[in-house]
């Protein structure tokens, strides 16, 4: 139920008084309310849950996330592993 | 997909899983708060990745499993006995409650609908004047922030056939209750991933700090849920107590302000039920004042079943729920309770802990 979908802005617009966004899902574009998340802009990456943005996806700490692990996986099992 | 399939990358789940392997100097106990990382976990076999340096334990992470059964009850009877349009998220529809469940009401004849999110079941409202619709709102957190926006644009509206039933939990008293139970025996939380993107990590420091434990707040993926467990071993290996974020592209600390706002305007923090646990100190959400006009267990109050009803006793969804045992433990499991004959929620959510179990190993799971 907590199952939150990524997501890529495509266009912002208001309907009824709302801010709504389509957005991209691995190319099925959907409707999304942005009314939590104001300023999302067309290219954000979006997390997305029951139709509304839960939060604006941090590429860069995705990116260094992953590079750590993979350096830590190089160095071998117990060695290099990543401190909290 | 991307920010998924990153997750999902063996080499380094195997180097994760030989990192908590090597830093155990003892077997550790970690319970995760979240269904969907119950799947993954089950689904995956992470639990055999990490034994027996980790022994996880599925906490009350399904909110459909902790719904009341009073509430589905009155969902029912107001499916049934009204002209209203129930509207729910598709989970709902094959959980029992005392007599049957929302498919069979729908097929009853009763207006069931399944919508992708409560702002839609409000614009339906606002397309059929002079019927009510009614929107079973059950969940976290996470989900809390789309029903506000639902409630908030209801109001602005002024949609006066628009309806809340409202069963929404918070996580963190639930994980108070259950550190602080009798005979706890969870080492650290892996907090739920997405709960913590609304909501942030403050309210759990406190609940590190007072029981002594690491929490980490955690995604979904096999890579996720594998760091999670590492960094939580790291901190109890080292003996101290604390919160982390391993699900940074997505969890900071203030979590989302505009989602948390919107969720304080409409609801306010109370008292609530969980199914198979019991009533939680602050463990839900009620509409406050100027939004208690959509409640609807005031407005069908006429339809609430007078009985209290009773759960079927072999059922030990509770202890499930608690992390007490796992699914297999229980002795109705592919027996007695199977997906096409339910005795408790645990086994028909894709949230459930019995069907991350039913699903993987059918009824050949052991305990």
């Amino acid at each position: 139920m907590c199952l939150a979908v990524p997501g890529r802005v495509v266009e912002v617009y208001e309907e009824d008084g709302l801010r709504m966004a389509r957005v991209d899902f691995a190319g099925v574009r959907l409707r999304v309310c942005l009314e939590t998340l104001p300023e999302a802009e067309v290219g954000a990456w979006l997390l997305v849950h029951a139709g509304v943005a839960l939060q604006r996806l941090d590429a860069d700490a995705a990116e260094a996330g992953l590079a750590l692990l993979a350096e830590a996986a190089a160095a071998g099992a117990g060695a290099g592993a990543e401190e909290p | 997909m991307r920010f998924v399939e990153e997750y999902r990358d063996p080499r380094l789940v195997r180097a994760l899983a030989e990192e908590i392997q090597g830093r155990a100097t003892r077997a550790w106990t970690i319970m995760e708060v979240c269904g969907g990382q119950t799947h993954s976990i089950v689904q995956h076999g992470l639990d055999e990745l990490v034994a027996p340096a980790v022994s996880l334990l599925h906490g009350p992470g399904c909110p459909v499993c902790v719904t009341p059964l009073e509430t589905l009850d009155l969902a029912l009877a107001i499916a049934e006995g009204s002209d209203a349009i129930l509207c729910s998220f598709g989970d709902m529809l094959r959980v029992p409650g005392s007599k049957h469940d929302l498919l069979t009401a729908r097929a009853r004849g009763g207006d069931v609908r399944v919508v992708y999110g409560p702002l839609d079941a409000a614009r339906l409202a606002g397309r059929t004047p002079g019927r009510p619709v009614v929107f079973l709102a059950v969940g976290f957190e996470t989900t809390a922030p789309a029903v506000a926006v639902a409630a908030r644009f209801a109001r602005r509206q002024r949609l006066e056939n628009f309806f809340l039933l409202v069963s929404h939990v918070r996580v963190p008293p639930a994980l108070e209750a259950i550190a602080g139970a009798p005979g706890a025996r969870v080492d650290a939380f892996l907090a739920a991933g997405h709960v913590c993107t609304v909501m942030g990590t403050a309210e759990y420091e406190p609940i590190a700090a007072r029981h002594g434990l690491p929490i980490v707040a955690t995604g979904f993926e096999p890579v996720d849920i594998l760091e999670g467990i590492a960094l939580a071993v790291a901190r109890l290996e080292a003996g101290e107590a604390g919160v982390d974020i391993q699900y940074r592209r997505a969890v900071r600390p203030g979590g989302n302000p505009a989602a948390r706002a919107l969720i304080d305007e409409v609801f306010e923090q109370a008292d609530r039920p969980w199914r198979g646990i019991g009533v939680v100190p602050g463990g839900g959400l009620a509409l406050r004042a100027p939004y208690r006009a959509l409640d609807a267990a005031t407005a069908f109050a006429r339809l609430a079943p007078s009985q209290a009803p009773r759960e079927p006793a072999s059922c030990r969804a509770g202890d499930v729920l608690r992390g007490a045992i796992r699914p297999p433990e229980c002795a109705e499991f592919g027996r007695g309770c199977t997906p096409e004959r339910p005795l408790g929620a645990p086994m028909v959510s894709s949230e459930g802990a019995c069907a991350a179990y039913w699903n993987r190993f059918g009824a050949e799971a052991r305990p």
